[in-house]
Order: structure tokens, then sequence, then C-alpha cells
């Protein structure tokens, strides 16, 4: 479903290489998790996938469902079926949560050729993943993520991949900031959303994730490469020993 | 009235002065009212202001107002759809009062009879010196409506004040005195189809205890000039919430000359600017604090597109006896464009002592992290903007809470960004 091809990219602004050369390929139906410390390009990664402007890449490719989606614009990569959920969910005074998800809801429709959602089946879809995901109704008259608390947010992110239904989704650092119980419901969330014809990218710095989101693969990224990959073991490695025994063999 | 040495006239003097020799023996009014047009004329002979004017600093009249279309008697402008359904409409069709209904609770009359019997003279005239608005205006105003809503009446619909023009020149005058205790909606509808020379002046009396929502609606055609002027005076204890929208015009003037007169009196202006094109728009207060315990917000967001130009001064004046006072004035402008310009003078005058006044301002662009969160979720570059402008003017407009208003003037959000945006 995604393989990113010798990718390599840099800070549009400033030139500054992050991603070098990267290889990395998720089927439909994995999990994989991307570990790796602190600026080893884990974001970097996210925001390219999705598609930020502040990054340029120079050389690779990254292919969904074999094609390139380097030209294509966040909206038309989101249309298309990929869904970041972000590490620091923007905030947005003035765009009510309901609104904002009645937009993207019916943009992706639209996108797609599908008639408008009616106002009851939206409200009874947002009804259902907001309750599965403990969030109150009455949140969602708030403006976007404003004044949401770090657990709120991340809650409303899961909560708009379940009703966006991507085809790829990838979760940056999605259990920083979540308390054991948040962290137990968004992971429940996102279990709920395994299924074979859809990826997750599970990017993570701890180990403490994939105890609930349980990886079919993991990678580990460090300077902008993938270093090292295996199934889930690999993780418990890493918590055991750090990132330094991987990157040492690097050394 | 501007005291400044005149060289030449311009066009646009010299067509105003003569415009007035052709049209004074068709304008109302009786001996008094003649006095009072003809000094507004002498003072205009002193010329229209320039940049040299603080007042008009940011609005070069002179330089702007290049050319003065003729009247027009053959324009023929409608009436329109109300904004809010359901409103009484007061229409003034290219500067004259048509047929108006009934109205339980308030008596209307048009200006036009008013000056004729000379019952109205006193409004005309000139406040001060930088009042180039209400000379021309009182030097050419031929119609208009006079209102009095009741002690006490609660005006369930509102009153649409509808000012029409089809080309031409049109001068009108809305004079509105609002009872003791009295509650009412009136929106003040400026639009039309011509590239007209507008002026619109408004005399608001706030009564005892009144409670008054005021929406102004500017819409103009791209070629209009507008001149408009709200005068009003917020009586003890009681509300005033001033809506101010500009969304058209090519030359726009809009003046606000309010005094919290009364003890505990409270004033609210909101602005909403969208500014597109080659549109010029100044929106002018002087705001008086006379009394002790008054209460005033100001809260202006403009948005700019296009080569736009757009002004903002506000001028709170606190007067000695005005204990008490809570000011707070902000204006925030989105610029959408390299070529868009916002110019904000706020000016506090304070002579009381104990007062809380205040005031900010902000240019900013649309935030890139925020456009891109919206991407991410599949809505297209053109929407996500439209999202973000909204959400930037929503707030203010939110704030209105009848909910049939705050629609009303959604709609006319969208309209102006699928257009513009």
């Amino acid at each position: 479903m995604l393989e990113i091809r010798n990718l390599h990219a840099r800070i549009a602004e400033d030139g500054t290489e992050i991603i070098r050369g990267l290889n990395l390929t998720v089927k439909a139906g994995e999990v994989a998790a991307i570990m790796g410390p602190n600026g080893s390009g884990k974001s970097t990664l996210s925001y390219i996938l999705a598609g930020k402007e502040d990054y340029e890449v120079t050389e690779g490719d990254i292919l969904y469902n074999g094609e390139s989606i380097l030209e294509m614009d966040p909206a038309e990569r989101a249309a298309a079926g990929i869904f970041l959920a972000f590490q620091y969910p923007m905030e947005i005074p003035g765009v009510a949560t309901m609104e904002f998800l009645k937009v993207a809801m019916n943009a992706q429709r639209k996108a797609r050729g599908e008639e408008e959602l009616k106002i009851p089946d939206l409200l009874k879809r947002v009804r259902g993943a907001a309750d599965s995901l403990g969030m109150d109704m009455n949140m969602l008259k708030r403006p976007l993520n404003v004044g949401f608390s770090g657990g709120e947010k991340k809650r409303a992110e899961i909560l708009q991949m379940k009703l966006l239904e991507p085809k790829l989704c990838v979760l940056d650092e999605t259990d920083s900031g979540l308390d054991i119980d948040a962290l137990k419901i968004v992971a429940d969330g996102v279990n709920t959303l395994r299924s074979p014809d859809r990826a997750i990218v599970v990017i993570t710095h701890y180990q403490r994730l994939l105890e609930y989101i349980v990886p079919d693969s993991v990678h580990v990224l460090y300077r902008g490469q993938v270093v090292r990959s295996g199934d889930k073991n690999l993780a418990l490695e890493l918590e055991k020993n750090g990132y330094a025994g991987v990157i040492g063999e690097m050394a | 009235m501007n005291i400044h040495a005149q060289t030449t006239r311009t066009a646009a003097e010299t067509a105003l002065l003569d415009a007035y020799a052709g049209r004074i023996a068709k304008l109302p009014g009786d001996a008094s009212v003649t006095v009072k047009r003809d000094n507004a004329v002498e003072a205009l002979k002193a010329g229209l202001p320039t940049r040299k004017v603080e007042a008009w600093h940011y609005t070069d009249l002179r330089r702007l107002l290049s050319s003065i279309p003729a009247f027009d008697a053959t324009a023929y402008a409608e009436k329109i759809a109300p904004v809010l359904t359901g409103s009484s409409v007061l229409p003034v069709l290219n500067g004259v009062a048509d047929k108006a209904p009934t109205v339980e609770g308030a008596s209307i009359a048009t200006l036009g009879e008013k000056l004729a019997d000379g019952s109205l003279g006193d409004v005309l005239g000139i406040a001060d010196r930088d009042d180039t608005i209400g000379a021309i205006n009182s030097a050419f105003v031929a119609d208009g409506f006079v209102i009095e809503i009741a002690e006490g009446a609660k005006i369930t619909a509102p009153i649409e004040l509808q000012n029409v023009q089809a080309g031409g020149q049109t001068h009108s005058r809305f004079v509105v005195k609002a009872g003791a205790g009295s509650k009412a909606t009136i929106v003040e509808r400026q639009t039309g189809t011509g590239e007209a020379l507008v002026s619109s002046v408004t005399n608001l009396d706030v009564g005892e205890g009144a409670e008054l929502l005021w929406l102004i609606l500017q819409e103009q055609p791209e070629g209009a000039t507008h001149l408009g002027q709200f005068n009003v005076r917020i009586g003890k204890g009681s509300k005033l919430t001033l809506f101010v929208m500009n969304t058209g015009g090519r030359l726009v003037r809009q003046e606000i000359r309010a005094s919290a007169a009364g003890q505990d009196s409270e004033f609210k202006l909101r602005g909403v600017n969208l500014l597109a094109g080659q549109t010029h728009c100044d929106v002018t207060m002087v705001l008086d604090h006379l009394a002790p315990d008054t209460y005033s917000t100001e809260t202006l967001r403009n948005v700019v597109t296009g080569k736009a130009q757009g002004v903002f001064q506000g001028q709170i004046r606190v007067a000695r006896e005005a204990q008490k006072t809570d000011a707070k004035m902000a204006c925030n402008t989105l610029l959408l464009s390299d070529e868009g310009e916002f110019s904000t003078k706020p000016e506090l005058e304070i002579f009381a002592d104990d007062v809380a006044c205040g005031h900010g301002a902000t240019v900013t662009e649309i935030e890139q992290d925020h456009l891109f969160y919206l991407m991410a979720r599949g809505i297209d570059e053109k929407s996500a903007r439209g999202l973000l402008v909204k959400a930037f003017v929503a707030e203010v407009i939110e704030e209105l809470e009848d909910e049939t208003v705050v629609d009303a003037l959604e709609e006319k959000i969208g309209h102006w960004f699928a257009e513009h945006g």
C-alpha cells in the first residue's frame, strides 16, 4: 500500500537535509511501528507523507497504491485516503469542531464522487464515534481543539480518523501527553480500525503504546534512514537496551 | 471648514458647488433649512479635506474623489428583499422615500415632509471642521425617514432602512428617536447598482433604558462612492450595539460619532470590513464618554485582498466627570494579498482619573499551519482558506446572538468570499 523508495528530503527554508535515503514498505492490513530517538526524522516523515509544504523532496519517491503522491497537495492526499494524526493538533479559533467534521467528511465524499451526508446521518456517525472514545458531544460545539487538554486533542484526532475512514493512517506520537486510561481508549480506537484493506503506521518514541497497538513490523529510524527492521520483538529489545545498541551497530 | 490654502478647485470640488446651484430650487425646506444648506456649501467652498487634515490623513478625499457624477433624474431604483426576513422595509429609492408600512409602536414620516414644514431643520448642519460628510449631506439631502419609537415599545420585527441607489447622486438622512425603555433591531442597508455618489447620515437618539441593535450593511457596487455618518447619543442606562459591515464600494468612509451621554450607558461597536479589488474603505469613530459608569467595547475584524486599502481610526475621549469608564478597543486585520493595506489609528484622550481604557491592533496573514491542518483532512485549499477567513470574522458576528441575524450575516460573508476569496 505504501512504498517509500530512497527518499531524500530537506527543510525547504534552509535546505537542512532530514530524510537521507529512506526505504520502507507497508502492506495493506499491516500495522507498522516506526521508532527512533529524538531528531531522527520521525515527525518529518509524517509531515512529508501528508504533504506539508515546509519540506522538499529532493530524491526518491513515495508510492501509494503504486502511484506517486509527490505532486498531490495535502487535500488530494487526504481524499485519496491518507490520514495523519498530528502530534500537536492545531487549535483553530472560530471553526466549530462539528462544522469542521461536516466540511471535512463531505469534502472527502465529494472528491470521491459520493453524495453529501445528511445532517441526521452525520450526527449519528459522530455520536457513535464520540461515544466509543468517551468524548462528550458538547465538546464538539467548541472551536476545533481550542482549550482541549492534551488528551482531548489526541482523542479528537482519533475521532476524525474513525469518521474519515482512511486507508493509510499515520499516527505521529499519538501516545505523547496521554495518561494510561486515555492511552487505552485511544489504542482501542486504533485497534477497531485494523482491517485487511487498511495500513497503519504508528510513529512513537516509546514502546509503551505498542503494548496496546501490537505492530506487525517495527522499523528503527535514525538520521533519516531506516537502519533496522524486525517484528514486535525489536520494540521490546529497544525498550530493554535503548537505541544505543541499534545505533551502535550502525556506527 | 478646513483651514488650508486652496489654490485651484478640483473638478470634483467645482462639480459639487455647481450641483448645489442647480439643485437648491428643488430641495425641500423652509427658510431655516435653506440657511443651513447655504452654510454647509460655504464650508465646502474651502475645499475637500486632504491628508494634511488629521481626521482625513488616511483618506485624502480631495485626491480620491477625483470626479463626481451629476444628478440623474431618470435613474430608477427598486425596492429589494430585506436582509432579515419579516422586516418592515422603509425604502429610499435613489434618494426619494417610498411608501413605508405602518409599524406598531413607531411613528414614521419622511424627511422631505419634515424639512418642508420646518420641524426638523435642527438636525442639519456641521458638527466641526472635519465634518465634510455632514456638510455635503446638509447641503444636498432631499429625503429619508424620521422615526419615533414610542416609550416602552418592543418592536419585534426588524426595521430595514433601505437606501438603494441607481446612479447619479443620492443624499439621504435617517432621524430616529428611540423612546425610553424601547427595544428594536434596525438594519441600515446601503446598496445599489450605479457608480453613484452617496451620502447618508443617521441621527439616532437612544432614550433612557432603551436597547437597540443597529446594523449598517454597506454593499455598494464597485464604482460607487459612499460617505456615511452615524451620529448617536446614548442615554442613561441604555444599550446600543452598532454592527457595521462594509463589503463593497470604491471609496467608502463611514464615520461614527457617538456619545455615551447617560450614566450606565453601554456602547458596543462591532465591525467587519471585507475589502477587495480597488476599494478604499475608512471607518472612523469618535466616541465620547460623557457620564460616569459608562462602558464601551469596539472590535473590528478586517479582511483585505487585492489592492484594497482599509483604515480604522478609533478615538475614545473620556470627559473629566466620566469616572469608572471602561473602554476596550481592538482592531484585527487579516491580509490575504501582498498589495492590500490596512492602517489603524487608535487614540485615547482621557481626562478622568479613574478609568480602564485599552486598545490593541494586529495585522496577520492566514496561518500556514492552520491551512495545512484543514487540508490534511481533505478540505481543498480554497475552501480551507474560506473557513479560516470566516472563522476570523465569526467571533464578532456570533456575539450578536440573534440566530436570524447571525445566519444572514454569515451568508453575506459566504457570498463575498465566493466572489473574492
